[in-house]
């Protein structure tokens, strides 16, 4: 009864922060954009046996070719969203093509450096992504719909949020999340999705049934790096100002701890780590710790980094994973 | 088995036509060309400068990647907390240097004895309890990755990431016939050259070398003929932890200021050095290295220093698909 009354009379920041609505609102959003992002990771990781890092580079220029279509070339939002897809999946076709061939962990290194050039080319290439200042304003009818459907929350539910898109944000970002979660979900059952499988288990076994594990493998990168465009659309969205700096490699290995925590094979596993990760990263800031900015960003990737080994360590099939499932290569 | 290059789906049908020695002359036409067409763009001063400005970043590089090509080669280990084992030993040589007074080398030294320690001890207690549980390839990547996020962050957490500055002379400059060379790069070199020779002259002549290249070729094979694997990779572990501090403390001095993020910022470029020479071969991560650098300096002629970056790790790209065992390797290599 004290204890109760010390928390109502005197609330510690930290308490009243995991009360707060837009604490859950940011929370929500990161993860839906990660469990997206995470999505293709699975599809690649966890279901084909493709060691995917080059993510993020996806990401970047889902969101990039977005932005620069609206921006630059004056199209509207939604032909810019199905254009920038169509560009994404290009890319990622593009990348697997040379590349598949390769084995796994040169196939991650060749990966990871693509998304660096991708990265670095957004960086200089100023005519075009604006380089270091970046991109502003390709949101303006993401920006309408959201203020209007703002106002009905508010009116019909009584809920809003601090910043009025976030919430829309969230909507539009957990129902992308779940749709893309059941519909891969569903395919893993279908034959595609049993070749896929058959090819991560063994690849010269798949190809004696007369499959082409080239081929499956191409469709599996193709998707993911669509998968990366519609993280890559709601990171844009989130942030306003889209520069070449959000697409850092780490995007790519936080997407990693997602989807080792969740468990390799399992869809609803990304959403459900996504969740797990950006509470415990977006608890750490407000927790009212004595530390400078710039000590606890650093706190949050050493917990990344523990979450990451300890699951390897401890249970490489992940919290939610199937030990059958696992496959990490040997 | 081994490190020969698993060649799958559609590529393996790859006409054998395009041999060694095709690809070596094309190589070597391509390389001549671009000279020439450098030196006819540029002048020759600027190209001298540009190749020696290559060469000296080479260097740099071919010391970062001699450990991460040992491990590599011989555990067959991905192993991304190696460019913040260069950051380790980095901080360590410039704290003791600036905490204690000691002189830069002895810093150096003592960087060196840190990230041995810290290999030793991630040997001792994490990879070889996971080799005993075979673990694989995907699972001890990501363990490297979480200990390069752990290791780097602790020393930002630590230290701030603010730049600190080395205290050594940067400003004093060699030049011979018009080129310039930074004294303490000079220095540098010398002594990053002299250690690959070391690492090189260790593997092939001694009795530890030779041990290392029987685990590289083939573990099992070398457990029966009698080796004590379990030392081998401990020794292997301590070698590699020590040059990546050396690597450290020497390319900070080279820089003249380091960052928490010095080692993990040049980790791919060190990645493509070790891959363009063949893994496993400190003679590849030097020739990997001075291929990388002098790309990277001859890049920045015509497109500015603002593409060095892309255009190193697009050289990796191009090499790996058209030539993944790298420019010295062979099909099985240590």
């Amino acid at each position: 009864m004290t204890a109760l009354a010390a928390l109502t009379v005197a609330p510690s920041g930290a308490l009243q922060a995991f009360v707060s609505p837009d604490f859950w609102i940011g929370v929500g959003v990161l993860a839906a954009i990660y469990g997206v992002f995470t999505l293709g990771l699975q599809l690649n990781v966890g279901n084909t046996g493709i060691v995917n890092f080059g993510q993020a580079g996806f990401m970047a220029i889902g969101a990039f070719s977005m932005a620069i279509l609206v921006v630059k070339l004056g199209w509207p939002f939604g032909i810019a969203l199905a254009a920038a897809t169509a560009i994404t999946v290009l890319a990622g076709v593009l990348v697997a093509l040379p590349t598949l061939r390769l084995r796994e962990d040169y196939f991650a290194i060749v990966t990871l450096a693509l998304a660096e050039i991708i990265r670095y080319t957004a960086q200089n290439a100023r005519g075009l992504t604006g380089g270091n200042q970046g991109l502003l304003g390709f949101d303006g009818a993401w920006v309408n719909v959201a203020s209007g459907v703002a106002d009905d929350l508010d009116r019909l539910a009584g809920l809003r949020s601090g910043r009025p898109d976030l919430l829309p944000l969230l909507v539009v970002a957990w129902t992308l999340l779940l749709v893309l979660a059941a519909w891969l979900s569903a395919l893993q059952r279908t034959p595609w999705g049993r070749v896929l499988r058959a090819i991560r288990e063994d690849e010269d076994a798949a190809r004696a049934l007369g499959k082409n594990p080239f081929a499956y493998k191409l469709q599996s990168v193709a998707i993911a790096a669509a998968m990366g465009g519609f993280a890559g659309y709601l990171l844009a969205l989130q942030l306003i100002h889209l520069s070449a700096d959000s697409f850092q490699p780490q995007f790519t290995f936080i997407g990693y701890t997602i989807l080792v925590l969740g468990g390799l094979g399992s869809y609803a596993g990304v959403v459900g780590g996504s969740v797990v990760i950006w509470a415990l990263l977006e608890a750490t800031r407000f927790v009212d710790l004595p530390l400078s900015d710039e000590r606890i960003a650093a706190l949050r990737f050493m917990l990344i980094g523990t979450i990451l080994i300890a699951v390897m360590v401890v249970r490489p099939h992940g919290l939610f994973g199937k030990r059958e499932e696992m496959h990490l290569g040997s | 088995m081994g490190i020969d290059v698993a060649q799958r789906g559609l590529g393996s049908q790859r006409p054998p036509t395009f041999t060694v020695a095709r690809a070596t002359a094309l190589a070597v036409i391509v390389v001549l060309a671009t000279a020439v067409w450098l030196i006819a763009a540029d002048g020759p001063q600027a190209w001298a400068q540009s190749s020696v400005n290559g060469l000296v970043s080479g260097s740099y590089y071919a010391l970062g990647a001699v450990g991460l090509t040992l491990v590599y080669g011989i555990l067959r280990l991905v192993n991304f907390a190696h460019g913040d084992m260069l950051t380790l030993g980095a901080y360590v040589a410039v704290g003791l240097t600036t905490g204690l007074g000691t002189p830069y080398p002895v810093g150096v030294a003592g960087g060196v004895l840190a990230t041995a320690a810290v290999g030793l001890f991630l040997e001792q207690r994490l990879f070889r309890p996971m080799r005993t549980r075979r673990a694989g390839t995907l699972q001890l990547i990501l363990i490297t990755i979480g200990l390069a996020f752990l290791i780097r962050n602790a020393i930002q957490f630590a230290v701030g990431s603010s730049p600190r500055a080395v205290a050594v002379d940067v400003t004093s400059t060699i030049e011979i016939a018009g080129i310039r060379i930074g004294t303490t790069e000079a220095i540098v070199v010398v002594v990053g050259l002299a250690a690959i020779a070391a690492v090189a002259a260790l593997l092939r002549w001694t009795t530890l070398g030779k041990q290392m290249r029987a685990l590289a070729d083939d573990l099992q094979l070398a457990e029966a003929t009698g080796i004590d694997t379990d030392r081998i990779i401990t020794c292997t572990w301590l070698l590699a932890g020590g040059l990546a501090g050396l690597a450290g403390g020497l390319l900070a001095a080279a820089a003249g200021a380091i960052t928490p993020v010095t080692g993990s910022f040049i980790l791919l470029n060190l990645f493509a050095a070790v891959i363009l020479g063949g893994i496993g071969d400190p003679r590849g991560a030097l020739l990997g290295g001075l291929a990388l650098g002098v790309v990277q300096e001859w890049s920045t002629l015509e497109l500015g220093s603002r593409w060095k970056l892309a255009v190193g790790f697009a050289l990796l790209i191009l090499v790996l698909v058209a030539r993944p065992q790298g420019i010295l390797g062979k099909a099985r290599t240590i």
